[in-house]
């Protein structure tokens, strides 16, 4: 994936390859970044762009595949050596000491001696230096947990030109950027382009690929599907790139019948454990007998959005009702005798207890329902009785209940979630991701139960990254972007239309 | 005697009871700021302890029974290191284990090895750290109050005593003037970036936790050769875990843990002194509210009433690379 190129390549990737477990990661990257460019690479969550550059800065190694640094093949074997080899990186989690000051985190590892004072006085230059040349204003002596986020970036910034880096790493820098410091730091890095130094974006937002890259590439599921300039290249090619066109898995289904409304969120607001602000002022409404999807690239506060309906995380302001009840800061016990299920998107963090029987993971969170047990005691053997039953439903396979959870595979896993939660016969229910790392004949067979629940007269309310699967199955589809809801279509609503709208370009 | 005469013999009995004090807490200083959680500093102290003891049994040399307790803490920091920095365990359930195998071990060896139920036997005078009168202390000793604060607080104490306080000055150059001080700070609070910055946090680590080894070494030492002649049975008697308490006290800074050191070095000084003796208007004060007082204000401190108390945000958390 090169373009031709009158410069000198800065980074050349052949053939990487990492795989962890049965995850393959990185699938036989090609990459060529030209000396004094920015480049973007762009892809969904979980693509496969962090791992590469955690290659690339050798906090992994790859199980295959050369990397050349200005022409000479380097191995990677730790930072240290990436570091030397002229890379740096900002992380997406800053790697800051926060109650350090900037000059004494900008000196860890690079100190000059067994003594700080030397190195000290050498720092505070160098950062005068650096900030004169580049425009990175800091106060040397304030304490990191003081400043301002976009300011601790900068420190990032300057901790990597501080070693000498001539290749700089961003992973999604913006993400906790307001738009006024994301804009300041965009200049940044034209100005440091214009210097000769080389800079890799990676991002999954389109708008800031367009507004700053030079090149482009598009990362899919382990793979480099693309590399383009970024000049020559739309925000609905990319797109399309990046989400990928996948067989069409249409589910059969009749129009909807809906009735009146089961869960209605008003003005809701999230935010993370950092405090930004994650979903802003979201209302919306789901009724009895109608799937409604939210779509969106990852990471706009559809997560956060699923886990505050949930009772996981509290909402910041703003009203959740479920079926007339006032249901925001309930818990989730408190939830669940409201006739709210939750189907988590991440079943091995929410959904599951790995290192349970089967049968274990399929009571949690009903663990008290007198069916399973008096008081303190749990009745075994209804229990397991119970789990058989569903197994059977369900074709749980292999049909053991008292198979260690983790023994079963990703799309059997999910089965036992959904059974768990469906057969309870819930009011409403709410799912995240019911099929991420789900084999096709699961994927049908948790769509069908999806659809059933809704013509039970069920609200059903269904969070995807997977745009062919809210489009098969929602009756209206909610898009959100950057913690809003950018627009409501039907069901019917072409791919084209909703893509746009989740990158945040049409509304 | 007068109250004057009073308060200067509690003062030097509050300077030789917190030694060992200031010792442990400066170890447990280097380690919990590497972010190593060191709730077996009692286990380090007491089988130093034994080792110092013995060895100085043996030999009649001081000097070689300080060595043997270093380098037996040392050993001990090394096994907590390896479980909880090589092998990522929890590093509370390390400590504790070591406690015990220090509690253990010393009774058994001492047992097998002197026939004394679990003493070791009498050191030789040569053999232990004495007394060094500084000079000038006859002289002074009649200049009022001055006089008797010199003679009898500030001469006359071991080599071992003027070692600890020195330790405070050294300790806080290391840790704010050094390299090393700077990393270590650093990966107790985010391991990442000191992995991102290209060290090992695992050797970086280590190191503190043999600094650590080193200073516990001294406490033991102090205990069986300087404050008394022979090991004795548990002779630590959780003076660990008060150094710890007074390590939090002292929000995991060098100066302040020599001021609570010396505060709790006080309080138990003042508790032999109340030993059957009755105040004015309340009558005789158990001695257990004395022997208690650290722990209590310990637990005021952390509730929130004396400041914050922020321990190193990575502390007991083993560094793991892969995410």
């Amino acid at each position: 994936m090169s373009l031709d190129s009158p410069k000198e390549p800065a980074i050349e990737l052949v053939g990487i390859d990492k795989k962890f477990g049965a995850v393959h990661a990185n699938r036989n990257i090609n990459l060529t970044v030209a000396k004094g460019s920015i480049h973007g690479i762009i892809g969904e969550n979980g693509a496969g762009k962090s791992t590469l550059m955690s290659i690339l800065y050798g906090f992994y190694h790859a199980d295959q595949g050369e990397i050349r640094i200005f022409g000479k093949p380097v191995a990677i074997r730790d930072s240290q050596t990436a570091i030397a080899s002229g890379i740096g990186m900002v992380h997406q989690h800053f790697m800051l000491v926060e109650n350090f000051t900037v000059l004494e985190n900008v000196m860890l590892g690079a100190e000059g001696g067994q003594l700080l004072r030397k190195g000290v006085a050498t720092a505070r230059k160098e950062l005068k230096r650096l900030e004169d040349d580049y425009g990175l204003e800091v106060d040397p002596d304030a304490v990191i947990e003081e400043l301002p986020v976009g300011s601790q970036q900068r420190v990032e910034i300057l901790k990597a030109l501080y070693r000498g880096a001539e290749i700089l790493i961003l992973d999604e820098p913006t993400g906790v950027l307001t738009p006024a410091e994301a804009d300041h730091l965009f200049k940044v890095l034209r100005v440091l382009r214009d210097q000769g130094k080389t800079i890799i974006l990676i991002t999954h937002k389109l708008r800031e690929i367009m507004a700053i890259t030079d090149t482009v590439s598009v990362m899919r599921r382990g793979e480099m599907v693309a590399t383009r300039r970024t000049a020559e290249t739309t925000v609905e090619e990319l797109a399309e790139l990046m989400v990928g066109r996948r067989v069409l898995l249409r589910v059969e289904k009749g129009g909807a019948n809906p009735g009146k409304v089961l869960l209605s969120v008003r003005n809701l607001t999230v935010k993370d454990s950092r405090g930004v602000t994650m979903v802003d002022d979201v209302s919306f409404d789901v009724r009895a007998g109608e799937i409604v999807g939210i779509a969106g690239v990852a990471g706009n506060g559809q997560s956060e959005l699923l886990e505050a309906i949930a009772g996981i995380r509290k909402p910041a302001s703003g009203e959740i009702f479920i079926d007339g009840q006032p249901a925001a800061g309930i818990d989730p016990a408190g939830l669940r005798d409201l006739g709210l299920a939750h189907i988590p998107e991440d079943r091995h963090h929410m959904g599951l207890v790995l290192k349970f029987e089967e049968y274990e993971n399929s009571i949690l969170g009903y663990h008290r329902d007198e069916r399973y047990g008096r008081g303190a005691m749990l009745d075994l053997d209804a229990i397991r009785k119970d789990a058989e039953e569903k197994i059977a439903k369900y074709d749980i396979r292999p049909p053991n209940a008292r198979l260690r959870t983790a023994n079963f595979s990703g799309g059997n896993q999910q089965k036992i979630v959904v059974a768990r939660e469906i057969e309870r016969d819930p009011k409403m229910l709410i799912i995240g991701q019911p099929t991420r790392g789900v084999d096709i004949g699961a994927i049908e067979f948790i769509h069908k139960r999806i659809i059933e629940m809704r013509d039970a007269g069920k609200a059903v309310l269904l969070v995807s990254v997977e745009l062919d699967e809210i489009r098969s199955l929602s009756d209206r589809i909610l898009v959100m972007f950057a913690g809003k809801v950018v627009g409501e279509k039907s069901g019917e609503a072409g791919e084209q239309t909703l893509g746009l709208m989740m990158a945040g370009i049409a509304a | 005697m007068d109250y004057f005469d009073i308060f200067i013999s509690i003062l030097g009995s509050a300077i030789r009871l917190s030694i060992p004090l200031l010792f442990t807490a400066l170890a447990g200083l280097f380690s919990e700021r590497a972010g190593i959680f060191d709730i077996g500093l009692e286990g380090k102290m007491l089988a130093s302890a034994f080792a110092s003891a013995c060895v100085a049994y043996y030999t009649g040399n001081a000097w070689a029974g300080l060595g043997a307790g270093i380098l037996t803490a040392i050993v001990f920091s090394m096994v907590h290191g390896f479980a909880s920095i090589t092998n990522r365990g929890n590093q509370i359930v390390s400590g504790v284990a070591l406690n015990f195998v220090a509690a253990g071990l010393t009774i058994v060896l001492g047992q097998a090895w002197f026939n004394q139920g679990g003493r070791t036997g009498q050191v030789p005078p040569e053999g232990r750290f004495s007394g060094i009168v500084l000079p000038g202390a006859d002289m002074m000793r009649d200049v009022p109050i001055i006089g008797p604060l010199y003679a009898n607080v500030i001469s006359g104490n071991n080599i071992l005593t003027y070692i600890a306080f020195l330790m405070v000055p050294v300790s806080w150059w290391v840790l704010y003037r050094t390299r090393f001080g700077l990393r270590l700070r650093a990966v107790g609070e985010n391991p990442g970036a000191v992995d991102t910055a290209g060290i090992s946090v695992s050797w970086l680590r280590y190191r503190a936790l043999i600094v650590t080894g080193f200073l516990a070494g001294f406490a033991g030492t102090y205990l069986a050769i300087a404050q008394s002649a022979a090991f004795i049975n548990n002779m630590s008697a959780g003076k660990g875990y008060i150094a710890l308490a007074a390590l939090i006290f002292a929000k995991w800074k060098p100066v302040p843990v020599m001021f609570a050191c010396l505060l709790f070095g006080f309080l138990d000084a003042f508790a032999n002194f109340m030993q059957g003796k009755s105040l004015p208007l309340i009558g005789e004060v158990p001695v257990q509210i004395f022997q208690a007082l650290p722990y209590i204000l310990t637990c005021v401190l952390l509730a929130g009433f004396i400041g914050i108390a922020r321990p190193p945000k990575a502390g007991g958390v083993p560094y793991a690379k892969e995410r």
